[in-house]
């Protein structure tokens, strides 16, 4: 019973923020740059997600006739789901989570590699040239980061001793990771960016060069669960990150567990919002160059130096 | 590196300005007098239209939104028959008002010309013509040029000689 | 051949040319006014500047006038020095210190000589602080707009009008800067190309009052290649086309046959299109009249095309040849009529056989311009074949041209050649019962009836060749003086023609033609047909007119179709009256309202020709197509008459598919008939596509394209589709560099003028690059298979009391289809009777009173004209002008007093 009520929780918390971030993101953005944003719309203009919701509803849902409708109906739902699934194995507060298990971390990376289909099969079953290309750029981009993702989170878990998230925010207790684990936070961080593909990494869909990528030929709500899509991958990404590196629900009791899990969580929300204001996209062969080059070398050479110091205090 | 982040800093600082917005339609924004926006046609100080029909406005205009037809009044006068703007075309880049070598056609500021039907976006001459002179005052294209079509006579216009006696025999 | 240098370059062109010349058949933009490739150079504007240069050394050079520098080996010229730049930049503006500020309304804006050259020199500021001089403007008519305003000075007009065309009533008076291009006192300027002017013209001096009343700019025209159809010679036109309607007909140029210049008829006869008289829907008529939807014509006509009716078709010369065999192929061979009265169709075939058989060569209009002797014989060339009179002058300047060409003067030195021979000593000969408007260039006229003119001809053929039937004629001086010119002649032209109407002068003309064939000389005769495809209609197999009276006499027509045709103007109102009451059904296919439409049971609208496409004969059986310039439906009902006869066909045979475009019919057509079989292939159909795409009509500059139609619907619609023709309603497609024969346009980067033509010649006044248009159908016989004709001689009328009268054509109003432009109308005189003063003092006549005039059945009311040319006891009648029956011309007939 317990785990059910969590369940539609964490369901509907989840998105509607990913819902709600379409506001956030348009009102911090236009602040960022000198503007008002939506503010039509309802009260400070926040029934504007409402409208667009309404709106995107009401939109054709048009498939082309040259494309593989099997499989391009399926693609944007494959993003939805991996997604929301690993929201399951995040804690929100102690004893709040809806599957606490050994695995959490595992099965994060997990479903952060079947999340590369979604964007692959969308690129591809289009049949149009530039949602190939965004297709293969996102493929390519997404397995390269996968692979430091996970290496980078290597030295939290072996400094917590567990692949729970829940043990890993207990054993934060003392100490968030971030400080001893700083190199692991800036390549997850990094590599969190490249896998949500946002901006400046949003080289699959970059629309001065691609039209729109892979989601070129999407319309009406298809288009509409890769729009959610995104904004509960950037909320996933600042969870964990706000999990593992920042003690996740742990902070001072004045406030209880899950608004500080929230708050931290929702800082790095702003943060991704803040990249996409000030920096601009690099070139494809810019990112995968500091993808292999650079990050891969760091994260290794975190994961070494972290086994050795363990080794050493042990 | 330090470049990125001293971006993301000065980016977050903006934050705490001014928002530039205008809060239109509550604030109306200025509108500077040679604002491109609707377009008209105007007439002379004698209050006949400006408009000669030439047809180079049509032929300047980069989306082809403007069709006219020539026609001639009694007294020799050229006018347009009908003269039709597309505005669902129109992107108001003023060429026709360069081209225009009567002044007729000229762009106002104004741009409030929303329509929900997008046929009514179609204006004929009785919605162009206004009854006024524009933004240039006092010019009258027949006085300039050679031509007699009611408005001066043969050498009455302005930088003229009187028409030649082709009779006289003197050097 | 010289070697020359131009900008460094080297090029071998012709020698003893003008360097002017030369260079624009090199491609360069050489600034330029006063010279016309077809009028010459006078050297008067200075605008043509260059620099010359001594040899290699010479870096100063000095400047010259182009088009007064002969070409010559080892020339060294350039076009672009800085020094010659200026000097031409300083020509322009010192033109145009008296130009008005004009440009918006002025009709020759956007296709001015001025205002390219303008631009072209650079001059763009007016440093020239004084007034500008003013005219005043004349009335010249309904065919041309003066405002001497804008002129230039550079004598063009009166080059072409008075040189070139002949006129006499347009010249250049006063002098100093007081320059003025005009007639002594307003009025109608009289010359029958005064429409050449509005090109001539290269600023707006002289303009089109037709395309004034509803003027359109060039750039805005969506322009179609289109065929004169007002006379046999099928002169190039382009029928440039807006918001639906024709707006005006330009001169396109054709090196063998119309050049730079097209006839007032050709020009402005195009505005019977907008006729009020027009059909413009189907209309089904017993009594009353009652206006039928396409959808229920079937119901309308099922009744006429049953089992075992008696079917007739009458066919038309001035229909194409698609259409006439879209009726071939509805009534079939042996019911189609020729639309024409038996005597022109034994003429016509006459003529048609002489000129197929006899292994003479048939000229065109470029080559009769280089004939040294010509013989004219009972043709008004310039009221019947106006295109030709005009060539034919040129043969008289060719004449001068030899003289000075002796004496080392180049052709090209205009002003030079007049002066060598102030008084025009020509070898023409012109024999016609009336004074012609070539007299002024002919050596010597002969006036005479049609037998005086036939034995004069006959007896200068028996002076060339004893084997010629003998003849006598009263005027052996100038017989042996004509018989000798052609003897000694390199060039010798003959022309007559069908339009005359008299056996005898078509026959002795064939005559002299055979005795100089006989005689192993090279000979032209030039041969003139009534109709735009006279020609055409004469190779279809049938029968004329007077048969198929006959045979209704004994089987009774139940179904007559009648194409494009007025029968009151080829037979006589009784014998049609009779004829018609013996149809049952009688389908009319016409453009205008005539007295056969009048009777007709059904009417159907036919498409004029700037709604059709279609295939045309002309007078030297050069086949020429014309182009639809109006997109379908946009005059009512209206169709093209192929279209019209093959719905008639799926009406009648339920079997029939039907042919989808003009091209099927075309096939078919040559399938059919062997006649057309050199046409196979010749035309580009409507699959031609130039680097995939098709010929745009519209220029590229176009405007209004999201306009015109926004009033009906702001949504915009795909621009109509044309099936039949490599031509698109658009201006999308393939514009550069087009077939000769498929030329929308004379547009060329920086040439927005008519002068750009040059750049679609592979010379100025030459021929088009790829080759003229137009395919000759007659295969040239290799000899001669003909023999002379027997003349029966004439039948003299002396004592009783009748008068010989023949036929008086006019340029404006005997043409059926033109007589209805309202320009035109204007110019149409009333019914006439031509009489010598003596004849008619003798018969108690005044001028200008009216008298019977009664030829066979036909009693006519005319006007009496005095004319002192005419020869004694022969009188001539107006033909055909509007309000008049047909009557057999020419012929005998009583004059009375009223």
């Amino acid at each position: 019973m317990h785990t059910a009520i969590v369940i539609v929780v964490v369901l509907l918390v989840v998105i509607s923020i990913a819902a709600g971030l379409i506001w956030v993101e348009r009102r911090l953005l236009a602040l960022w740059q000198d503007r008002l944003g939506p503010n039509r719309v309802g009260p400070l203009g926040l029934m504007q997600v409402l409208a667009d919701m309404i709106k995107i509803f009401f939109k054709e849902d048009w498939i082309p006739p040259f494309a593989d409708k099997a499989v391009f109906i399926i693609a944007p739902a494959i993003t939805m789901v991996t997604t929301l699934l690993s929201f399951a194995f995040i804690p929100w507060a102690p004893n709040f989570v809806v599957f606490d298990s050994n695995f959490g971390i595992l099965f994060f990376l997990g479903f952060s590699s079947l999340g590369v289909y979604s964007v692959v099969l969308a690129g591809w079953s289009s049949n149009n040239k530039y949602s190939l290309l965004g297709g293969m750029r996102a493929s390519a981009q997404m397995l390269t980061y996968e692979v430091f993702m996970g290496i980078s989170l290597m030295g939290v878990v072996m400094m917590a001793d567990s692949f729970s998230f829940s043990a890993i925010v207990k054993a934060q207790q003392h100490m968030w990771f971030f400080i001893p684990q700083f190199a692991g936070f800036v390549v997850f961080f990094i590599a969190g960016i490249a896998e949500t593909h946002r901006l400046p990494f949003d080289i699959p869909e970059a629309e001065g060069e691609l039209v729109a990528g892979y989601h070129t030929e999407y319309s009406g709500m298809k288009f509409g669960m890769f729009f959610v899509g995104e904004y509960m991958g950037i909320t996933l990404i600042s969870a964990i990150i706000a999990t593992l590196f920042f003690g996740g629900w742990l902070g001072p009791s004045f406030l209880p567990p899950f608004v500080w899990f929230f708050l931290k969580t929702f800082f790095f929300i702003g943060v991704f919002i803040l990249l996409r204001a000030g920096l601009p996209r690099p070139r494809y062969d810019q990112l995968m160059e500091f993808g292999w080059k650079i990050l891969f070398p760091l994260s290794l050479v975190n994961l070494l130096v972290t086994a050795a110091v363990l080794l050493f205090i042990k | 590196m330090y470049s990125i982040l001293r971006t993301l800093w000065l980016t977050f600082l903006h934050l705490f300005h001014k928002s530039e917005t205008v809060e239109y339609p509550e604030v109306k924004p200025y509108l500077a007098p040679r604002y491109r926006g609707r377009i008209v046609l105007t007439r002379d100080s004698d209050m006949n239209e400006r408009c000669v029909a030439c047809n180079l406005c049509a032929a300047a205009c980069p989306t082809d939104c403007i069709s006219l037809q020539a026609a001639e009044g009694p007294d020799g006068r050229r006018y347009p028959e009908f003269f039709r703007i597309n505005f669902s075309r129109c992107i108001f880049c003023g060429l026709c008002e360069e081209a225009c070598p009567t002044y007729a056609i000229q762009l106002v500021p104004d741009f409030e010309m929303g329509e929900y039907d997008r046929q009514n976006l179609v204006y004929e001459k009785e919605n162009l013509l206004i009854s006024g002179q524009g933004k240039y005052p006092d010019y009258n294209f027949y006085k300039q040029a050679g031509v007699d079509m009611g408005v001066k006579k043969k050498g009455e216009g302005e930088n003229e000689e009187k028409p030649v006696d082709t009779k006289t025999l003197l050097p | 051949m010289a070697k020359i240098k131009i900008d460094g370059k080297q090029f071998e062109v012709e020698a003893g040319k003008n360097l002017l010349d030369t260079c624009l058949e090199l491609g360069f933009d050489i600034p330029h006014f006063c010279f016309h490739p077809a009028l010459g150079s006078v050297g008067s504007c200075r605008l043509c500047a260059v620099k010359k240069y001594k040899d290699e050394e010479d870096s100063r050079g000095r400047i010259v006038m182009s088009c007064m520098e002969p070409v010559t080996d080892g020339l060294i010229i350039s076009t672009h020095d800085e020094e010659e730049k200026t000097f031409r930049a300083e020509v322009v503006e010192s033109l145009m210190t008296n130009h008005p500020h004009d440009c918006p309304v002025c009709d020759e804006g956007g296709e001015c000589h001025l205002q390219d050259m303008t631009v072209m020199t650079g001059h763009n500021y007016r440093q020239f602080d004084f007034k500008k001089r003013t005219y005043q403007n004349q009335e010249l008519g309904p065919f041309i707009k003066h405002e001497m305003n804008r002129c230039i000075q550079c004598y063009r007009c009166v080059r072409f009008y008075k040189d070139y065309a002949g006129g006499k009533d347009l010249n250049v008076f006063a002098s100093n800067n007081r320059v003025y291009f005009g007639r002594f006192e307003d009025g109608t300027l009289e010359n029958e190309f005064s429409g050449n002017l509005t090109e001539v013209c290269p600023t707006g001096v002289f303009t089109d009052k037709t395309a004034h009343k509803h003027f359109t700019r060039k750039w805005d025209l969506s322009n179609t290649p289109s065929v004169c159809t007002h006379c046999s010679l099928g002169c190039n036109t382009l029928a440039g086309e807006r918001y639906g309607t024709l707006r005006r007909i330009r001169n396109r140029y054709h090196g063998d046959i119309n050049g730079y210049f097209l006839c007032d008829r050709g020009r402005f006869g195009y505005e019977f299109v907008g006729s009020d008289n027009r059909i413009k829907e189907i209309w089904k008529q017993n009594g009353n009249r009652e206006v039928v939807s396409s959808e229920s014509l079937s119901e309308v006509l099922s009744g006429a095309f049953q089992e075992g009716h008696n079917m007739v078709g009458i066919g038309s010369p001035r229909a194409s040849l698609e259409a006439n065999y879209s009726l071939l192929s509805l009534v079939g061979t042996d019911h189609f009529y020729h639309g024409v009265s038996a005597h022109e169709y034994e003429l016509t075939k006459m003529a048609l056989d002489f000129m197929q058989n006899s292994g003479i060569q048939i000229p065109t209009l470029k080559q009769m311009e280089t004939a040294d002797v010509v013989l004219i014989l009972g043709e008004d060339l310039v009221n019947t074949a106006p295109r030709m009179a005009l060539a034919v002058r040129q043969a008289a300047r060719h004449s001068m041209n030899k003289d000075a060409g002796a004496k080392k003067i180049p052709e090209w030195t205009e002003l030079a050649v007049r002066d060598n021979q102030p008084v025009l000593s020509t070898q023409i000969y012109v024999a016609t019962p009336k004074k012609d408007s070539l007299d002024d260039v002919i050596k010597q006229p002969f006036r005479g009836g049609y037998s005086e003119i036939a034995a004069l001809a006959s007896s200068v053929a028996a002076l060339l060749d004893k084997n010629a039937p003998a003849a006598d004629s009263e005027h052996k001086k100038l017989a042996s003086d004509i018989a000798k010119a052609l003897q000694n002649a390199e060039n010798p032209l003959i022309i007559s023609g069908v339009t005359c109407g008299d056996k005898e002068v078509l026959q002795s003309a064939c005559n002299v033609a055979q005795a100089l064939l006989n005689n192993d000389k090279k000979v032209m005769l030039g041969m003139i047909f009534p109709e735009s495809n006279s020609t055409g209609l004469s190779l279809f197999p049938g029968k004329p007119l007077a048969d198929l009276f006959a045979s209704s006499e004994k089987k009774p027509v139940d179904t007559l179709v009648v194409l494009e045709n007025d029968l009151y103007r080829r037979a006589e109102t009784g014998q049609v009256n009779d004829f018609l009451l013996k149809c049952k059904q009688v389908i009319v296919l016409d453009q205008l309202q005539n007295e056969t439409t009048v009777k007709a049971d059904v009417v159907l609208p036919a498409a004029v020709f700037s709604e059709s496409e279609g295939t045309l004969v002309n007078n030297e059986g050069r086949a020429q197509r014309f182009y639809k310039a109006i997109p379908d439906g946009e005059n009512g009902q209206a169709r093209e008459s192929w279209l019209w006869l093959n719905e008639l066909k799926e009406i009648k045979e339920n079997g029939f598919e039907g042919w989808s475009s003009l091209d099927d019919v075309f096939q078919s057509m040559l399938n059919e008939l062997p006649a057309f079989a050199a046409l196979k292939g010749k035309f580009p159909d409507e699959g031609f596509r130039m680097l995939g795409r098709k010929i745009p009509r519209e220029s590229f500059r176009y405007s209004g394209r999201t306009s015109i139609h926004a009033r009906e619907s702001v949504s915009e619609s795909y621009p109509p589709e044309d099936f039949d023709s490599p031509f698109a309603f658009s201006m999308e497609g393939q514009q550069e560099d087009p077939p000769s024969s498929l030329i929308t346009s004379y547009w060329s980067p920086g040439w927005n003028s008519v002068q750009a033509t040059n750049k679609y010649l592979d010379k100025p006044n030459g021929d088009l690059k790829g080759g003229n248009p137009g395919i000759r159908i007659f295969p040239t016989a290799a000899k001669s298979k003909t023999s002379y004709f027997k003349l029966n001689g004439s039948k003299s009328n002396k004592g009783t009391g009748e008068w010989q009268l023949f036929p008086v054509y006019q340029i404006f109003g005997s043409e059926e289809l033109s007589a209805a432009a309202s320009s035109l109308s204007e110019r149409i005189k009333e019914p006439f009777l031509l009489l010598h003063p003596d004849d008619a003092r003798d018969a108690g006549i005044d001028e200008s009173t009216a008298v019977q005039v009664e030829i066979k059945n036909e009693k006519l009311t005319l006007r009496v004209n005095f004319e002192n040319s005419l020869p004694r006891k022969v009188a001539g009648v107006s033909l055909q002008l509007p309000g008049m029956p047909f009557v057999a011309l020419p012929g005998s007939g009583k004059i009375t007093k009223m």
